[in-house]
């Protein structure tokens, strides 16, 4: 059973791949087994969820970043909430990202 | 913003990785060393695994992570390691997973030989995220050990391959049509498709390469071991005539002959090799000493972004090639390179007559040429091939 997303955790990109740039692109590679759908696949980002990884940082919460995109894009109420938290969700399912244990800070 | 469209999956062969521009290195091929485990009669490469002169030679793995960091630098998603054996090398696993950490995806060659318990661990839990390439030679230890020259290479291989099944690691097997093995091909495809782990049909290594180092024993040896084309165009023909379609399809789409041009490779053109010393080479089959760049005395970034570019540029200058390969439409099915030009002449630009042959008998079973016409002197050839493609 994968985590759900809770916009009062900060997140940040799992250990467990390994994260480049290249030519422009953010491209998210697996380090270890069972990460991701299929082993040949490789995962990059559009230009917004770029702007999104980019904020994780382990150290803002979520809903801290959601307020900085809602100011940067013109959508509907509640649309980018929406879109981060579908996002993340996505990743987290893969192991791309993990909430940050603050107990360990 | 617009919903649900942030990720992008790709596969990691694709061009389209990238939208804009292409990185300087798509891929490096890594010849770990030029040892092997086993001292099969065909190889092109190997060196006794005990050769402690070549040993002594090679680089150590801290050059390799430098090198391999370099390669990251320059946007290279995929390496190739192989050798030789790359896993006879006692730091195999720290140069594999420096490469993973990287995020760079591995192509490894392997014998599985020497695939303990503990690589095969380390390769299910950071996959390479390719397929495992394992070279099998025969279905039974005699016609194995015949090709390997190697008793127990038969039982071991099968460990190896064990071993990987069993934990779940993906790999495909790699067979070579040989004289011991020539009449194995259905068998070996029939065993292979019930391995466990098998991720892909057996591929068959066909037309054999002499000898890279131009080692004229060597090469003596492997040219006995080559088939006719006529026995080739047969083996081709196996599974019914999807193989001759495809070759005529290849003459259609571009049977534009060479002209001077030399290196018509297109994979690769973003690609690199490097030998088991530091040199940099085009491909890791063309040692020609006029075509290897020292990675001792300059850099990685240096050698693809301005010694390969300008070697790419060489244009043939051989009377036989201009004459021959240069007017010839079959440069879609004939394997002649500068690479096999140096490992039967020691130059770039000689025809190779057993290639010659074989692109030749292919023409001639795909309905693209008259019995014993030569192909450059056919000046409608491309036509030809279009005509018979929309047929």
């Amino acid at each position: 059973m994968t985590e759900k997303i809770d916009l009062n955790k900060a997140y940040l990109p799992s250990e467990e791949v390994v994260v480049r740039e290249i030519e422009g692109e953010i491209v998210i590679v697996p380090l270890t087994s069972g990460i991701g759908d299929l082993e040949d696949e490789l995962l990059t980002l559009n230009e917004t969820g770029r702007d999104i990884w980019s904020r994780l940082d382990g150290a803002r919460p979520l809903a801290e970043i959601v307020r900085d995109l809602e100011a940067g894009y013109d959508a509907a109420d509640g649309l980018v909430r929406e879109d981060v938290v579908g996002f993340l969700q996505e990743l987290c399912d893969r192991r791309m990202i993990v909430a940050k244990d603050r107990d360990k800070d | 913003m617009t919903a649900k469209s942030y990720v992008r999956k790709v596969r990691s062969g694709e061009d389209r990785l990238w939208r804009a521009s292409a990185p300087a290195l798509a891929r490096l091929d890594v010849e770990l060393t030029e040892r092997c485990n086993f001292a099969c009669r065909h190889c092109s490469v190997g060196l006794p695994a005990g050769d402690r002169a070549a040993r002594a030679r090679e680089w150590p793995a801290a050059r390799w992570k430098a090198l391999l960091s370099e390669a990251a630098d320059l946007g290279c998603l995929v390496v190739r390691l192989t050798g030789g054996e790359p896993a006879l090398r006692d730091d195999f696993e720290d140069i594999y997973v420096h490469a993973r950490r990287l995020g760079l995806r591995v192509m490894l060659f392997t014998n599985a030989a020497l695939v303990t318990p503990g690589l095969a661990r380390l390769l299910a839990d950071v996959p390479p995220l390719e397929a495992v390439e394992v070279s099998v030679y025969g279905l039974t230890p005699e016609s194995s050990e015949a090709a390997t020259g190697t008793p127990g290479s038969f039982a071991a291989t099968r460990r190896g391959l064990s071993l990987l099944g069993e934990r779940g690691v993906s790999f495909v097997v790699k067979g070579a049509v040989l004289p011991p093995t020539r009449g194995e091909m259905d068998g070996l495809e029939a065993w292979a498709a019930g391995l466990p782990g098998l991720a892909g049909p057996v591929s068959w290594v066909t037309l054999l390469d002499l000898h890279s180092r131009r080692d004229a024993a060597r090469s003596a040896v492997i040219a006995g071991l080559r088939m006719e084309a006529g026995e080739f165009v047969r083996l081709a023909r196996r599974g019914g005539e999807a193989a001759v379609d495809e070759w005529r399809e290849f003459c259609g789409r571009d049977g534009r002959p060479r002209g001077d041009r030399l290196f018509s490779c297109l994979p690769a053109a973003a690609s690199a090799a490097v030998d088991a010393y530091g040199r940099l080479q085009y491909c890791l089959g063309l040692r020609h000493p006029d075509t290897v760049y020292d990675l001792a005395a300059g850099s990685l970034r240096e050698a693809v972004t301005d010694f390969l570019p300008r070697l790419r540029e060489r244009r043939a200058a051989g009377p036989a090639y201009l004459e021959r390969c240069g007017r010839c439409f079959l440069k879609g099915l004939c394997q002649q390179c500068p690479a096999k030009s140096w490992a039967e002449h020691g130059t770039l630009d000689t025809p190779v007559e057993y290639f010659c042959d074989v692109a030749h008998a292919q023409a001639v079973a795909a309905g693209l040429l008259e019995r014993g016409k030569k192909a450059w002197t056919v000046s409608d050839g491309a036509a030809r091939a279009a005509r018979r493609n929309g047929a």
